[in-house]
């Protein structure tokens, strides 16, 4: 059974479309990234995964509709949100009673097992954390939940280096196993680019790129092009051209490799480079359609 | 034949066992309501400060009180029975008069604040649904909070009972008389009774309209739950020169003649009182009010399940 599916799914705040209609299947045990423009719709995609929203069009959660079993659902989703989500007044004791509480699946050894690798004391209050210790804090709570699908929103926003590397280090080590999915945004796709399996660019609504690492890496090639052959490079139809260190970078989609390599230094791109290589490929497309 | 049947007899304990695994006994609605309680320590805190002021006061002015026994001692049993008892009802007053304030606050901020700071996308995140968190949430006011001055209310008068005593007894003036009149138990079953069918049943609406506009106003859930009404008043006055909507209100905010027995001269927690449970429970006033109650509810869970954080 597929994680999550969608079939169709639209949402619309007024006139503004947030979602376009996207088709969208993530298997177990995958780590999906959504990557996008700051209002693309990742986090109207990420809210009706969660059951925060209503939204039109077919999703199944681990099965489940989410708008109308959200309480169900929780069972087997744990959410982080930018860090300001934890309330300020409660105690990290609280938190923890409050999940042992409410949690069939929240295992409260293991949060203690986590916390104690941390400075965060039982007694603290979560408004005296540093935003990097209230992120440690939740992310100690949700790895103690047997949970299959975690959804990570921004979940590294405002923190500082050591910490932002931290949080994929435990997340990957201490927490992610086969059989669970991960599904996170960000902005720095730099830090999520190793631990991904799966990429998805979204741009106003839709699904503008949709590929699990393995094929990316066997589709898309750059090359930093010998100046000689600049010419002949551009023949062959790049989908992207930058300037980089006063040579030209050419990205190809779908071509030979070993042709490539006859140009010059081939290597698969980096998410950052895709993102600009396809993102503008969109606005041009659009603008073309336009005209 | 032994292994036989203890196959058979292992067989039905298996799913049992799974299921025990799968689902550990929790208790959210328990929980939600222990949570309000941490978050807004303002409900238990707020009487019990109010108690203490108003004991603190009761000490100092216990200086005044062989004196004021003597001269209550001298009157006839009707003023004597009033004066002796009237500090005793300003407590209760007073402690019943804080929780309700506290009780308008908590309303109001109760869905408003979860989205205001954002907290409300981590209670989402958890198995608890929004009619549990909306029947805990709307306990502590109908409820918790009554309950909880009803605590307070009664060890207080039972203090300022033991305060008197000794100051009466230290000044060699018997308190019998003061116990007689003053009659803690039926004071505090009269109380109960008072806070169970006025606060808790008849009141109830009120709290159920503050809790549905906390949760559908986005800001200033005060003005929203009062203009309304105010509204509907003043249009009904000036189309039809009348004022049902206004004396509903009124009535029910009153506490109603079916609620409590009120003659103007007395406390409503008088001892002796004339108590009609019977003909408060068949009034239709009562039914329809709890009615009401559980849309407002209703239409609580359905706009927590829509709203977003702000």
């Amino acid at each position: 059974m597929a994680c999550i599916e969608a079939r169709g799914l639209r949402k619309t705040f007024g006139t503004t479309i947030a979602l376009d209609g996207i088709d969208l299947r993530v298997e177990e045990g995958r780590i999906l990234g959504l990557i996008g423009p700051n209002g693309a719709g990742k986090t109207t995609a990420l809210n009706a995964i969660l059951g925060l929203i209503p939204y039109q069009g077919e999703l199944r959660v681990l099965g489940r509709d989410p708008w109308t079993e959200r309480d169900l659902l929780m069972r087997d989703v744990c959410f982080i949100a930018d860090v300001a989500v934890l309330p300020r007044w409660m105690k990290v004791s609280q938190a923890l009673d409050y999940l042992t509480g409410v949690h069939p699946r929240f295992d409260r050894a293991k949060a203690e097992g986590f916390l104690g690798k941390t400075s965060i004391g039982h007694e603290r209050k979560i408004r005296e954390l540093s935003k990097g210790m209230v992120t440690q804090l939740h992310l100690a709570l949700v790895m103690a939940i047997d949970a299959r699908l975690l959804v990570l929103d921004e979940p590294t926003l405002g923190l500082d280096i050591l910490y932002r590397k931290q949080f994929y280090d435990s997340l990957l080590t201490d927490y992610f196993d086969r059989s669970r999915t991960i599904i996170v945004t960000t902005h720095q796709v730099e830090e999520v680019e190793h631990v991904l399996t799966d990429l998805m660019f979204i741009d106003r609504g839709r699904i503008v790129l949709n590929c699990s690492m393995e094929d990316l890496e066997s589709r898309y090639a750059e090359v930093t092009v010998n100046p000689a052959q600049v010419a002949a490079a551009r023949a062959l139809s790049p989908m992207h051209e930058r300037q980089a260190l006063g040579r030209s970078v050419l990205m190809f989609d779908h071509a030979d490799r070993q042709k490539l390599a006859t140009l010059g230094d081939v290597r698969t791109p980096g998410i950052a480079d895709l993102f600009v290589a396809v993102m503008g490929n969109q606005t041009g497309a659009t603008k073309g359609a336009a005209r | 034949m032994n292994t036989q049947s203890d196959t058979t007899h292992g067989a039905p304990l298996e799913p049992q066992r799974a299921a025990a695994a799968v689902a550990p006994a929790t208790r959210p609605y328990y929980w939600s309501v222990r949570r309000e309680l941490w978050e807004n320590r303002s409900i238990y805190l707020a009487p019990l400060a109010v108690a203490a002021v108003f004991l603190g006061g009761f000490l100092i002015s216990a200086v005044h009180l062989p004196r004021r026994m003597r001269a209550d001692l001298a009157m006839d049993p009707q003023h004597q029975h009033r004066a002796m008892v009237m500090p005793y009802h300003i407590a209760a007053a007073l402690i019943m008069g804080t929780a309700i304030i506290v009780a308008i606050f908590y309303c109001f901020d109760s869905f408003q604040g979860e989205r205001r700071d954002r907290s409300i996308l981590f209670w989402k995140s958890l198995p608890v649904s929004d009619r549990t968190t909306v029947l805990a949430k709307a306990t502590i006011p109908i409820v918790i909070l009554q309950l909880f001055t009803f605590a307070v209310v009664v060890v207080t008068q039972f203090l300022m009972l033991l305060l008197s005593s000794a100051v009466l007894a230290g000044s060699g003036i018997s308190p019998a008389t003061l116990w007689t009149q003053v009659s803690l138990f039926s004071v505090s079953a009269m109380l109960l009774y008072h806070l169970v069918t006025v606060h808790i049943l008849w009141h109830a609406p009120f709290y159920g309209w503050m809790l549905m506009v906390s949760a559908w106003a986005r800001r200033v859930a005060f003005l929203w739950a009062i203009l309304p009404p105010l509204a509907v008043c003043f249009i009904e006055k000036v189309a039809f020169n009348t004022n049902y909507f206004a004396a509903m209100l009124g009535h029910r905010l009153a506490g109603g003649p079916e609620a409590i027995p009120m003659t103007p001269d007395q406390f409503p927690m008088e001892p002796g009182m004339h108590l009609t449970p019977g003909h408060f429970l068949a009034s239709p006033g009562l039914w329809i009010g709890l009615l009401v109650t559980a849309l407002f509810l209703a239409a609580a869970v359905r706009m927590r399940r829509y709203r977003e954080p702000m």
